[in-house]
C-alpha cells in the first residue's frame, strides 16, 4: 500500500484490478489548501493513458509488477515454452501475448518478461536478432540504396522488408521492436 | 546542493534589490522577525517544521501583526520560511517569503500596490515585456477575477458549491490555476467565507473573504487579506483550525496566545500579503524549477 507521497515517475501501481505506470507527476498545492498530487499514468497492459489527482489521505494499491529473465527453449505446437534459466521452470506463453515477436524467437535467446500477478503483461526479446532470407527477387547487383525496400521472407514465413541488394541466403540483422531490417551480417554463400 | 546557477543568483539579487528599493521609497520599514517561534498559524493546511519543542515559521505573519498591534504603520520582511513536506517544480520546504503590511490601506488598494511593486522590480531586473515558457507576459497588464466567476467560467460550478462537495481544491488545481494570469498579473480576489484564513469577510457581501490571491503564467505567487481585526472570531477559527487538525492526526499546535493578547488590545485596520519571491524570481530567470533560481 503506498499513501499519496509516496507517488512518483516512475511506480507502478494497481487500480480497478489493472497494472498502471506513473509517467508525470507533479505536487501541487494552493498555498492555503490541500496538497494535491497530480499523476499522469498509463495502463501497463493496454497503453491507455490516463490522468490522476490524489489527495494526501489516499491510499495506493501497489501493482504486483516484477521484471524476470526466461530463456526461450521451444514451442510445443499451441504455446511457446520459456524456462529459467536458475530454476528451470517452464512457462508457456500463448500467440496472442506475444503476437509478431514469436517470429523472433531464436531458441535459448534470453526475453525480459513484464509479470503482473505472475502472468506476463509484456516481454521483450533482444533488440537485434539475425535471420537467413529464404526466399526475396534476386537482389540488384550493385544497388547500395538502402532506401528503396522489397518483400523477404524469413525460413519461418515471416515477411520482412529488406533493401533491393538483399539475396537468397544473405544473412540480415533484425530490430524485433519493429520488426525492421537493420543490416546485413553476411552474403549468401557460393 | 547539486548545482548553482550563479547567472540567475545575480538576477535575483537585481531583483530583491528593486524590491527594497520599492518598498523604501513607498515609506515602509525593513523587520526582521524570528524564524524559531513557539506557535504557528493555525492553519489547516500548513504543515510546520519542528525545531527543538519550537517551530519553523511557516510564514512571519503572526510576528509581523504583532509588531502592527504595537504601532508599526507599513512594514516589509524578506526572509526563509518553512512547510513540511512541500516538495516540487514550484515548492521547497525552505523557500524565501516576502511579507509586508500596510496600515488604512484595504485589500483591493493593496493589490493595486502590489502589481506597481512587481512591474517595477522586473522592469529594474531588466525583463519587460517577460517571456516565461515561452508565453509573453506583460506585468503592466493586470486583471481581476472573483473566485466563484473563475469556478464559474473554467469549471462550470459555483465556487460555493465546488467548496461544499469538497473539489474546490481539485478543480483550483486543475482548471482554475492554469487559466490564471496567462497575459500578465491576475487577481484572484474574495475567496468563499469558509476560506477566508486570517480574512475579515466583506461587509459588501459576508459570503466571500477579503482574501486575493495573484497569479502569473498560472503560478501561484502570493496571498493577501485584508485583515481580521476581531479577536473573537479570530479565536474561533483558530480553534476550528486546530480541531480539524486534531482529527486528522496532524501535528497539535499550541495556541498563538502572544498574538492573540495583541490582537485583543487592538489591531489597526490593516492588509497584508505574502508573496513567494522564489517564484517571482523564477518568472524573472524563466525557469521551470524552483531549484534554478536559488540555492
Amino acid at each position: 500500500m503506498f499513501s499519496a507521497s509516496d507517488l512518483k515517475k516512475g511506480l507502478k501501481i494497481e487500480i480497478d484490478g489493472a497494472p498502471w505506470v506513473i509517467t508525470e507527476f507533479e505536487f501541487c498545492k494552493p498555498g492555503k489548501g490541500t496538497a494535491l498530487y497530480r499523476c499522469r499514468m498509463k495502463n501497463m497492459i493496454t497503453g491507455i493513458g490516463m490522468e490522476k489527482t490524489y489527495r494526501p489521505t489516499d491510499k495506493i494499491d501497489e501493482a504486483n509488477v516484477e521484471e524476470v529473465e526466461l530463456d526461450y527453449s521451444y514451442f510445443d505446437g499451441h504455446q511457446y515454452i520459456f524456462s529459467d534459466p536458475v530454476t528451470f521452470e517452464e512457462t508457456a506463453v500463448n500467440a496472442e501475448t506475444l503476437g509478431d515477436k514469436a517470429y523472433f524467437l531464436l531458441e535459448n535467446s534470453t526475453c525480459t518478461f513484464l509479470l503482473y500477478n505472475g502472468q506476463p503483461i509484456d516481454i521483450t526479446l533482444p533488440t537485434f536478432i539475425e535471420k537467413e532470407i529464404v526466399e526475396t527477387e534476386p537482389g540488384a547487383r550493385g544497388n547500395t540504396a538502402t532506401n528503396v525496400l522489397k518483400p523477404a521472407k524469413l525460413d519461418n514465413g515471416f515477411e520482412i522488408q529488406v533493401p533491393l541488394f538483399i539475396n537468397r541466403g544473405d544473412i540480415v540483422k533484425i530490430d524485433t521492436r519493429t520488426g525492421a531490417y537493420a543490416e546485413r551480417v553476411s552474403k549468401a554463400q557460393g | 546542493m547539486t548545482s548553482v546557477n550563479l547567472q540567475n543568483l545575480a538576477r535575483r539579487s537585481v531583483f530583491l534589490r528593486a524590491v527594497r528599493d520599492f518598498f523604501y521609497r513607498h515609506g515602509f520599514i525593513e523587520v526582521e522577525t524570528p524564524v524559531k517561534i513557539p506557535a504557528p498559524a493555525p492553519e489547516e493546511y500548513i504543515e510546520s517544521v519542528r525545531a527543538e519543542g519550537d517551530f519553523l515559521r511557516t510564514s512571519p505573519e503572526l510576528a509581523m501583526k504583532e509588531l502592527v498591534c504595537a504601532g508599526a504603520g507599513k512594514i516589509f520582511q524578506i526572509g526563509s520560511a518553512f512547510r513540511a513536506g512541500e516538495h516540487g517544480r514550484r515548492h521547497r520546504e525552505e523557500f524565501t517569503i516576502l511579507e509586508y503590511y500596510a496600515v488604512g490601506w484595504n485589500y483591493r488598494e493593496l493589490a493595486v500596490f502590489t502589481a506597481k511593486m512587481i512591474a517595477s522590480a522586473l522592469a529594474a531586473a531588466g525583463r519587460v515585456p517577460l517571456i516565461y515558457r515561452g508565453e509573453v507576459l506583460d506585468p503592466d497588464w493586470v486583471e481581476y477575477i472573483t473566485v466563484d466567476e473563475a469556478y464559474r467560467r473554467y469549471a462550470g460550478v459555483s465556487a460555493f458549491d465546488a467548496d461544499a462537495d469538497g473539489t474546490f481544491d481539485e478543480l483550483m488545481v486543475t482548471r482554475i490555476e492554469p487559466r490564471l494570469g496567462r497575459h500578465g498579473l491576475e487577481f484572484l480576489i474574495d475567496y468563499p467565507a469558509s476560506r477566508a484564513s486570517l480574512a475579515r469577510l466583506s461587509a459588501a457581501d459576508p459570503r466571500v473573504a477579503e482574501r486575493w490571491e495573484l497569479y502569473a503564467a498560472g503560478m501561484e505567487l502570493g496571498n493577501a487579506f485584508g485583515e481580521l481585526t476581531d479577536p473573537a472570531e479570530q479565536r474561533r477559527r483558530f480553534e476550528a483550525a486546530l480541531k480539524l487538525r486534531a482529527e486528522q492526526g496532524m501535528h497539535p499546535y499550541p495556541e498563538p496566545t502572544s498574538f492573540l493578547e495583541a490582537l485583543e488590545r487592538g489591531m489597526p485596520a490593516v492588509s497584508g500579503c505574502a508573496l513567494g519571491v522564489d517564484r517571482l524570481v523564477m518568472l524573472l530567470c524563466d525557469a521551470a524549477d524552483i531549484g534554478e533560481v536559488r540555492v
